[in-house]
C-alpha cells in the first residue's frame, strides 16, 4: 500500500490527548462522523480541519492519543480524510481503536518532519519518504494481527467476513 | 500476574509480547461509548449477545441527560439492554467503575474489558481489566472474546509509614509525576509492598484507577485477606486469585517510600505536572469537586466530612460532591456525612461522573480554577477550555474550599 499526502503537524507535538483530538463537548452532541471530523484538533488549532486535503497525514510526537477510550477520536481523524497518523509513540487504547477502525498508525522519529512536508508512505516496504526534505526513514512493520485487521478494513469488516475473530 | 490471567483465559502459555485471543469474564460500557458500540454491533451484523449476564451498561457520564442528543443515546442504550436482556444501570446508580466491583460482577483472577479508559480500576482487586473502545466492546458482546497483546510489567514496590493527611491519591500522583504520562505505555503496572497492604480496598482503587494516566494497560495488586473479605461481601461468585511468581521478571522495578511524602497536586493541563502542595499553597480556587471513579467512595466522603465538620466553605468558593454510587450516597446519608458536608455549604449531585468530564453539570467559567479529586485535568476536561483544573486528594479539596485557596490538609487533620 502506497500512501501520499502532506504532513499536518500542530505546535503542540507530545501527549496530544483524546480531548484535543475531539473535545468532550462534541462527542455526545454529534453522531455523524463527517460532522465530528470538522472539529478535529480544534482546541489546538481552530483551522486544522480546513487545512486537511484528503490523504494527508497527522504528524506528532510522543504518546499521541492518550486519555479517554472515546472512539470518536480516531473516527474524527479518519473521516477528516487523514490516511495515517505518524508519531513517535501512541497511547494503547487509541492504538487498538485505530486498527479496529482500519486507520494505520506509524511509529518513527518525527522530529525532522515539518507541517506541510510532502510525504510518501510505503507500508509494504516499511519506508517513509519525506519528499520536501529528501530523506527516508524505516518504519516498523505491523504485527500480523494488525496487518490482517488493516487488510480486512477494520474489525467490523473482519467480523462480517469471518463471523468472529480469525486473527 | 498479567501473563497468568491472559494465559488462563486463552488456553495458551503466553508471554509478554505475544498476541492472544482470550475469553472474557465480564464487560462494561457507559453512556459515552455504548451508543457507538451498539451501532457497531449492528454493523457487524450481531443478532444476540453471547451472554447477557456478562455485560453491563451504566448510564453515568451524562446523567440525567442534559439535552435531546444525549437523551437519544440513552434511549438507544435502554432499548438495546432490554431487547438483549443485559444488565442496565440507569441514571443515579453510580459510576461504572464503582458499580462493576460493588455489584459483585468482577473479582480476583478475572479478565474484564470496559469501553472506558479507567476500567483498569479493578486491578486493585486482582482483576486484569483494561479500557478498550466501542468497536472492541461490540466484538466482545458478539463473541465473548477479544485480542490482547501481553504487556510487560513495571513493578512499584511501596514501603514506609503513611504520614497523617497523606493518602493513596498523593502516592499515585507522585508516581505519575515521576514517571510521566507515557512512562508505562503498553505495560501493566503492579503495586505491591507494605504501604499498599496497609491501605483499605477503597484507597487501593484510587491507585489502580490512575494507572492509565501513565499509559499503563492495567494496574494490578495481589489479592490479600482484605481483598478476599471485600469480594465476599460484594459477590457470591467464586474467584481464582493470581499472584506473581517469586522469580517473575519485570521490565523495571521502582521503589518508593511514603514516609516523607507530602500531599501532591497535579497542575494544569497534564496529570504528570505534579508538585508537592508546598509549591502551590495559597493559590485561589473558585470550585472544589469531590467525587469520580478515583475518589468518590465512602472513605473519601468520610475524610472530606471529617475536615469540613463544623466549618464553613469560603464565600469565594463552591463545593460539588458526586458520590460514586447510590449505595455510597445512602450510606453517607445514614452516618451523617451528607449532613456535615451540606452544613458546611457543599452541594450534592446525582451519583455518577458528576462534573468530571464536563458534559452535564458543574462547568466552570472562563479563567476559574477548580481543585478536583478526579484523575484528569486536561484542558477543557470539565467543559470549558478557559478554566484550569488542579487535582488532589479529598482531604486537600475539603481543606482548600474552607479557605478558598489551595490549602495543606495536614493542619485540619
Ligand atoms: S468519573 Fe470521570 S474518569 Fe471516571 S468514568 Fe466518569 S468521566 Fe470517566
Amino acid at each position: 500500500m502506497l500512501l501520499k499526502g502532506s504532513a499536518r503537524k500542530t505546535k503542540v507535538v507530545d501527549d496530544i490527548n483524546t480531548d484535543y483530538i475531539i473535545s468532550g463537548r462534541y462527542k455526545f452532541k454529534i453522531q455523524d462522523p463527517y460532522e465530528l471530523a470538522k472539529h478535529v484538533m480544534e482546541d489546538l488549532d481552530p483551522e486544522f480541519y480546513s487545512k486537511i486535503k484528503k490523504g494527508d497525514f497527522i504528524v506528532a510526537g510522543r504518546n499521541f492519543g492518550c486519555g479517554s477510550s472515546r472512539e470518536q477520536a480516531p473516527m474524527a481523524i479518519k473521516y477528516a480524510g487523514i490516511s495515517a497518523v505518524i508519531a513517535k509513540s501512541f497511547a494503547r487504547i487509541f492504538y487498538r481503536n485505530c486498527f479496529n477502525l482500519g486507520l494505520p498508525l506509524i511509529e518513527c522519529d518525527t522530529d525532522n518532519i515539518n507541517d506541510g512536508d510532502e510525504l510518501e508512505l510505503d507500508l509494504d516496504a516499511g519506508k517513509l519518504k519525506n519528499k520536501t526534505k529528501d530523506f527516508e526513514v524505516a518504519v516498523n512493520p505491523f504485527p500480523q494481527t494488525m496487518q490482517t485487521l488493516l487488510n480486512d478494513g477494520g474489525l467490523v469488516e473482519h467480523f462480517k467476513k469471518h463471523g468472529g475473530f480469525k486473527l | 500476574m498479567s501473563e497468568k490471567i491472559l494465559s488462563m483465559h486463552s488456553g495458551k502459555d503466553a508471554r509478554a509480547g505475544e498476541i492472544v485471543i482470550a475469553d472474557l469474564d465480564f464487560m462494561i460500557g457507559q453512556d459515552g461509548t455504548s451508543g457507538v458500540a451498539i451501532d457497531v454491533f449492528n454493523k457487524m451484523e450481531g443478532k444476540k449477545v453471547f451472554d447477557p449476564s456478562k455485560i453491563a451498561i451504566i448510564i453515568d457520564h451524562s446523567s440525567p441527560s442534559p439535552n435531546e442528543g444525549v437523551s437519544a443515546i440513552h434511549k438507544k442504550i435502554r432499548d438495546f439492554s432490554k431487547t438483549q436482556g443485559i444488565n442496565l444501570f440507569d441514571i443515579g446508580c453510580g459510576v461504572c467503575h464503582q458499580i462493576a466491583p460493588e455489584t459483585g460482577f468482577v473479582g480476583p483472577g478475572n479478565l474484564v474489558i470496559g469501553a472506558d479508559s479507567h476500567t483498569c480500576t479493578y486491578g486493585a482487586i486482582n482483576v486484569f481489566s483494561t479500557g478498550i473502545g466501542s468497536t472492541d466492546l461490540a466484538a466482545g458482546m458478539i463473541s465473548g472474546k477479544l485480542w490482547f497483546k501481553l504487556p510487560e510489567t513495571i513493578k512499584f514496590e511501596v514501603s514506609g509509614k503513611w504520614p497523617k493527611g497523606v493518602y493513596s491519591k498523593d502516592l499515585i500522583l507522585k508516581i505519575i509525576g515521576d514517571i510521566g504520562a507515557d512512562g508505562a505505555t503498553y505495560m501493566a503496572a503492579e503495586f505491591d509492598g507494605p504501604a499498599i497492604e496497609a491501605l483499605s480496598v477503597d484507597a487501593r482503587f484510587t491507585i489502580s484507577n490512575m494507572a492509565i494516566e501513565m499509559g499503563a494497560k492495567a494496574g494490578l495488586m495481589k489479592a490479600d485477606k482484605k481483598t478476599i473479605d471485600w469480594t465476599k461481601k460484594h459477590s457470591k461468585k467464586v474467584f481464582s486469585p493470581v499472584e506473581s511468581d517469586k522469580d517473575a521478571k519485570f521490565a523495571k522495578t521502582v521503589h518508593i517510600d511514603v514516609s516523607g511524602l507530602s500531599p501532591q497536586i497535579a497542575k494544569p493541563h497534564t496529570v504528570d505536572n505534579v508538585s508537592p502542595i508546598e509549591a502551590v499553597e495559597g493559590l485561589e480556587i473558585q470550585q472544589g469537586f469531590i467525587g469520580t471513579c478515583t475518589n468518590g467512595r465512602l472513605e473519601d466522603l468520610e475524610i472530606a466530612a471529617s475536615v469540613l465538620k463544623g466549618k464553613k466553605i469560603s464565600r469565594n468558593c463552591r463545593l460539588i460532591v458526586a458520590p460514586a454510587s447510590k449505595n455510597i450516597f445512602l450510606e453517607a446519608m445514614k452516618n451523617g456525612i451528607v449532613q456535615t458536608i451540606m452544613d458546611a455549604g457543599g452541594v450534592f449531585v446525582t451519583p455518577g461522573c458528576g462534573p468530571c468530564v464536563g458534559t452535564h453539570n458543574g462547568v466552570p467559567s472562563d479563567g476559574e480554577k477548580v481543585l478536583s479529586t478526579a484523575n484528569r485535568n486536561f484542558k477543557g476536561r470539565m467543559g470549558n477550555n478557559k478554566a484550569e483544573i488542579y487535582l488532589g486528594s479529598p482531604a486537600t479539596v475539603a481543606a482548600s474550599v474552607i479557605e478558598g485557596k489551595i490549602t495543606d490538609p495536614r493542619k485540619y487533620i
